[in-house]
């Protein structure tokens, strides 16, 4: 792919894209306050995963169901490196003698688990990838399903269905923004390559894109690889900042919550997928501090809970019947932009 | 011979509930080429109507009838809500909106219910234990073989011999034809929803009649087990499901019977290996449908 090419074309999609970013983690660390950096640091998360989930479903066209699995792969897998050792006889008393040892530095850590996923994700998926529809979308919630059942067995590793603790707390503001500004340029970067270009090329007819020649599987396959990657690394970032996680996080609650984003938003563009997660995280603040006003102001008899699911549902429903691509179905941010700049200047030369 | 006679009623009565329950997902997919991941909530639905009426002091019977009623009018309101005004559009949508509705049901019955068990109202019959053959079995497994094989008996009937079956059957084969030939869609598809409805809300007796309580997530076993039963047995055909639901149940319980202690909670993970393996082997499933037509 020819960089200046593709910078020049996107960079205003970029700019718009790393500045909300920027802005909202600047904001949040001068604001100072815990509860707002919190959010942006959640928010930010959230980006990763969304973006890893963009990567194979806005290119490809497929659903997939099993990239949340691949969050608690890279979660797991990094914890591994980053529990202190000391820790580890409490947190995973019945882990394998060879893994004792292991320490890496979170960072690295976090990469790893990333690798991981990736790695995982290239040996399970490849015969998936030839699959389309509803086959496809069984079988990756099937892939979810044995993801999910290892990871709640799996004592050894994961402690079971019981809390992982004993995390380091590492990921702050800064490393979640860049790891989020990452991921939108990857994700940017992957959508226009050769790759991504083709993929797009079979999402809209996977006929004739196989007919010139562009060989669909294994096209999928690497997005579905690095997909799996960004996920891994969200899993991480994520572990190292909530700092104690059980298996259920990683399973369907999740995963309706970042589809959730991604359709709002629009799977299709990487400004859809990062204004979604902007969108939904913000609203799901919002409902939560009225679940917990409710809750505290004690109006009804039992706990408010499952009303911000709720509202995602509904606005899912709602986003799919009336647009079905969601807030930016075809076209980025940037060109957008430069497109009304464009109608407006020969609007007044007119 | 009894442990013979013991597996084959375990087997036979698991393999009921779980035809049943692969029979409702594949009703609608058979017409739609669509998955309903709500079907789940129809099952739980059920399970809470019954445990709402628990108290009103009806007859057992009256109050199951009702929970069956529940899930058929959720089975109509799920094409209502979820596929009627997606379906026309992409598959992918159709999936994310059912998904969807699926997470509102559920959550629902948190914000209205409670997130803890419930227990639900169920006749002495189903708590007794009966010797038939020489083997000691709960009658509950008894009811649930009976239930099966009349209610698959009564689903034949319909779809060999009335003419809402020969349609549904026609719409399965080649949906736009049927359209042209004069099959009203809506109403065909409606009927779909509605059958699956039943045929959850039966499974539904027969399923928290094992637990005895319902929780807002209990929905999510059955919509395995149907997937896993479709997959296997074929996403398009109903005898498919049929068989899908019967061989999952033997393969459960052979496993049951054979699997070391610290192997079988990954029975799961096997069980859905194989299904990857046989979707890999098999896209159609063990049994091929009638060759597809374009869906709207």
């Amino acid at each position: 792919m020819n960089m200046s090419y593709f910078l020049r074309r996107h960079w205003l999609t970029l700019a718009f894209l790393t500045g909300c970013v920027v802005l909202l983690a600047g904001g949040a660390s001068l604001i100072g306050d815990r509860l707002m950096e919190r959010v942006t640091i959640n928010l930010c998360i959230n980006i990763v995963l969304v973006m890893g989930l963009q990567v194979f479903m806005g290119n490809s066209g497929i659903l997939s169901f099993a990239h949340i699995g691949f969050m608690g792969v890279g979660a797991y897998s990094a914890a591994l490196f980053t529990i202190p050792s000391q820790m580890k006889n409490m947190a995973l008393p019945e882990l394998y003698p060879v893994l004792a040892g292991l320490s890496l530095d979170p960072l690295l850590a976090i990469l790893v688990g990333g690798l991981i996923a990736a790695v995982i994700a290239a040996l399970v998926s490849y015969p998936l990838m030839r699959l389309s529809d509803a086959a496809a979308v069984i079988t990756s919630f099937a892939l979810l399903v044995v993801l999910h059942t290892v990871m709640l067995h799996w004592s050894e590793v994961t402690n079971g269905p019981r809390t992982l603790f004993g995390l380091p707390k590492y990921t702050g503001l800064l490393l979640a923004a860049s790891a989020a500004v990452l991921a939108i340029w990857v994700g940017m970067i992957f959508k226009e390559s050769r790759i991504g270009l083709l993929l797009r090329a079979s999402r809209s007819d996977e006929i004739a894109a196989a007919a010139i020649g562009s060989n669909i599987p294994q096209m999928r396959w690497m997005a579905f690889i690095l997909g799996a990657f960004l996920a891994g690394i969200g899993g991480g970032l994520w572990g190292h900042f909530i700092t104690s996680f059980a298996p259920k996080a990683f399973f369907l609650k999740e995963t309706f919550v970042i589809l959730g984003m991604l359709i709002i938003g629009g799977p299709r563009t990487v400004s859809g997928a990062v204004m979604g997660t902007l969108i939904v995280t913000g609203t799901f603040e919002g409902l939560r501090t009225v679940e917990n006003g409710l809750n505290r102001a004690e109006l009804f008899s039992g706990q408010v809970i499952g009303l911000t699911e709720i509202v995602l549902a509904l606005a899912m429903i709602a986003v799919l019947i009336l647009r079905p691509g969601g807030l930016f179905p075809a076209r980025e941010i940037g060109t957008l932009i430069t497109l009304r700049a464009k109608g407006k200047r020969m609007n007044s030369s007119v | 011979m009894t442990t013979v006679i013991q597996f084959l009623i375990d087997v036979l009565s698991l393999g009921g509930a779980y035809a049943l329950m692969a029979l409702g997902l594949v009703i609608v997919y058979g017409i739609l080429r669509l998955v309903n991941f709500a079907y789940g909530e129809l099952i739980m639905i059920a399970g809470y109507v019954l445990y709402l009426m628990s108290g009103s002091g009806l007859p057992w019977l009256v109050m199951a009838f009702m929970g069956v009623l529940a899930a058929i009018a959720t089975g109509i309101a799920t094409d209502y809500i979820a596929f009627r005004p997606v379906r026309a559009k992409s598959v992918t949508a159709v999936l994310i909106t059912s998904f969807a509705f699926s997470t509102l049901l559920q959550n629902a019955a948190l914000l209205l219910v409670s997130p803890r068990p419930r227990p639900i109202p169920l006749p002495d019959l189903f708590s007794t234990t009966v010797e038939f053959l020489g083997v000691v079995t709960p009658a509950r497994n008894l009811i649930t073989i009976l239930a099966a094989f009349i209610l698959l008996s009564l689903f034949l009937f319909v779809m060999r011999y009335t003419i809402i079956g020969l349609a549904m059957r026609a719409a399965a084969t080649n949906f736009r034809m049927a359209r042209m030939l004069g099959v009203p869609a809506n109403l065909v598809i409606s009927s779909a929803f509605a059958i699956s409805g039943l045929l959850a809300g039966v499974a539904s007796l027969l399923w928290l009649g094992r637990i005895g309580s319902v929780v807002p997530g209990v929905g999510l076993e059955p919509l395995l087990i149907a997937f896993i039963a479709t997959v296997l047995g074929g996403m398009r055909s109903l005898e498919g499901a049929v068989l899908g639901g019967f061989l999952l149940a033997f393969i459960d319980t052979g496993l049951n019977y054979l699997l070391p202690q610290d192997l079988l909670k990954f029975r799961d993970a096997f069980t859905f290996s194989f299904v990857i393996l046989v979707l890999l082997w098999r896209p159609q499933g063990l049994i091929k449908g009638p060759a597809s037509g374009d869906r709207t």
